[in-house]
């Protein structure tokens, strides 16, 4: 069946991104199953192409109706421009970053609002180019783009302590 | 350029998202300009960071066994609870155990020239553009659970292109994409239990495709090049 040979081999993605859209394990279960059965009956949409971005809108889509079931008050809207924390120069903050563990570094991103949050995910764990970012999110490449910066820079400022970045 | 032009292309430029000539452009200026030099860096050891602890923190949440199954179950035509689906299962592992080592080559044949084609459609072919194994090699961390081995052949007349993420029998492998003069070649690597052995060639739907283990790794390599000069390439790659 085409389906399994085009759509599971990607739901490793897709559980990954679910898993840092709702931030537990069973949540991203529910969200997954429920996916794959929503991308089960568009199916006969699907033209061909990137099957992974494909099934991962659809997971993101799904996500985003979870949450706004069960998190309403995660849900405010996104001010982009207040999130912008401006250009940082350069310092010795590398050493910081590299300190960080695991629990730090994935508090820090599960912190980040989840616009961003989605952005880095794909981009950097799920290693996706801007142009599927874009597809899957549903927003220009401009605009991955800077939310790209803006997680990146909000995360240099979780991970770095203020001793550090002075 | 100017440093405030190039400012607004750097989250581009370390994404290796910028198009061929804006590429350029920008490393021109980095080569003049120290101060966004620095800044490429700082946001180059942020993304190392990230991705690297991402790969050794386990920050990569794949799908859990059940979760596979119950999607599994809940495709048409497998409406068995799971002891009686058990059951078929079963016998087709044992099935797939006798017959894999015959059948399994034609028809990862068919998956690598599939993936091979793929990657010719725009923009498909890279994720990351470079010729240089260093920067090719370390961006698999965290995207793979295996460090695949980036030979630099360029001295030969196979300059490598750069790398991509590929799914392949159901499971990541690395692409490595090398070129011959106008001709793109694919290079599938993934860790397998094999023990080096000679190549095996073949050639479906026009192209050509060579198979060896080597060093605990299983390639697959797919062109549209000649037979001996693919022939040539997997050599260099051996050795």
């Amino acid at each position: 069946m085409r389906f399994e040979q085009e759509i599971l081999p990607h739901l490793d993605a897709a559980h990954n991104l679910a898993r840092w859209l709702t931030g537990n394990d069973a949540d991203a279960a529910d969200v997954v199953q429920e996916a794959a059965m929503r991308a089960l009956s568009f199916f006969d949409g699907f033209r061909g192409g990137d099957a992974r971005a494909w099934l991962l809108r659809i997971v993101r889509n799904t996500c985003y109706t979870w949450l706004r079931q069960n998190r309403a008050e995660k849900m405010t809207p996104l001010d982009e421009a207040r999130h912008d924390p401006g250009e940082r120069t350069a310092n010795p903050e590398q050493n910081a970053i590299a300190r960080a563990d695991r629990k730090t570094l994935q508090e820090a991103i599960e912190e980040l609002p989840v616009e961003f949050r989605e952005a880095l995910v794909l981009r950097e764990i799920e290693g996706l180019a801007y142009k599927e970012i874009a597809h899957v999110t549903g927003v220009p490449m401009g605009t991955v783009m800077s939310r790209l910066a803006r997680a990146r820079n909000l995360l240099r400022e979780r991970l770095v302590p203020p001793e550090a970045a002075s | 350029m100017t440093c405030a032009e190039v400012s607004t292309l750097l989250e581009a430029y370390v994404d290796g998202e910028l198009d061929f000539r804006s590429n350029l452009d920008v490393e021109a200026h980095l080569a003049e300009c120290a101060g966004c030099g620095n800044q490429v860096r700082e946001r180059m050891e942020l993304r190392d960071l990230i991705v690297e602890a991402g790969a050794e923190a386990g920050l990569y949440f794949p799908a859990p066994r059940e979760v596979r199954q119950h999607v599994r179950q809940s495709l048409p035509g497998r409406p068995w609870p799971r002891a009686l689906w058990l059951a078929p299962v079963a016998a087709m592992l044992v099935l797939a155990a006798v017959l894999i080592p015959r059948l399994g080559a034609p028809a990862m044949e068919e998956e690598v020239v599939s993936g091979h084609v793929r990657s010719l459609m725009p923009e498909h072919l890279l994720d990351v553009p470079s010729s240089d194994t260093h920067t090719v090699k370390p961006w698999f961390n965290g995207r793979l659970d295996f460090s695949p081995p980036v030979k630099d052949l360029k001295a030969a007349g196979f300059p490598l292109a750069g790398g991509r993420l590929d799914y392949l029998g159901d499971r990541r492998v690395a692409a490595l994409v090398y070129q011959r003069h106008r001709h793109v070649i694919n290079v599938f690597v993934w860790p397998s239990s094999r023990g080096d052995g000679g190549v095996e060639k073949g050639t479906h739907k026009g192209y050509n495709v060579l198979h060896w283990a080597h060093g605990g790794f299983e390639y697959w390599a797919v062109s549209d090049l000649n037979q001996g000069e693919l022939g040539e390439f997997a050599r260099l790659l051996r050795e």
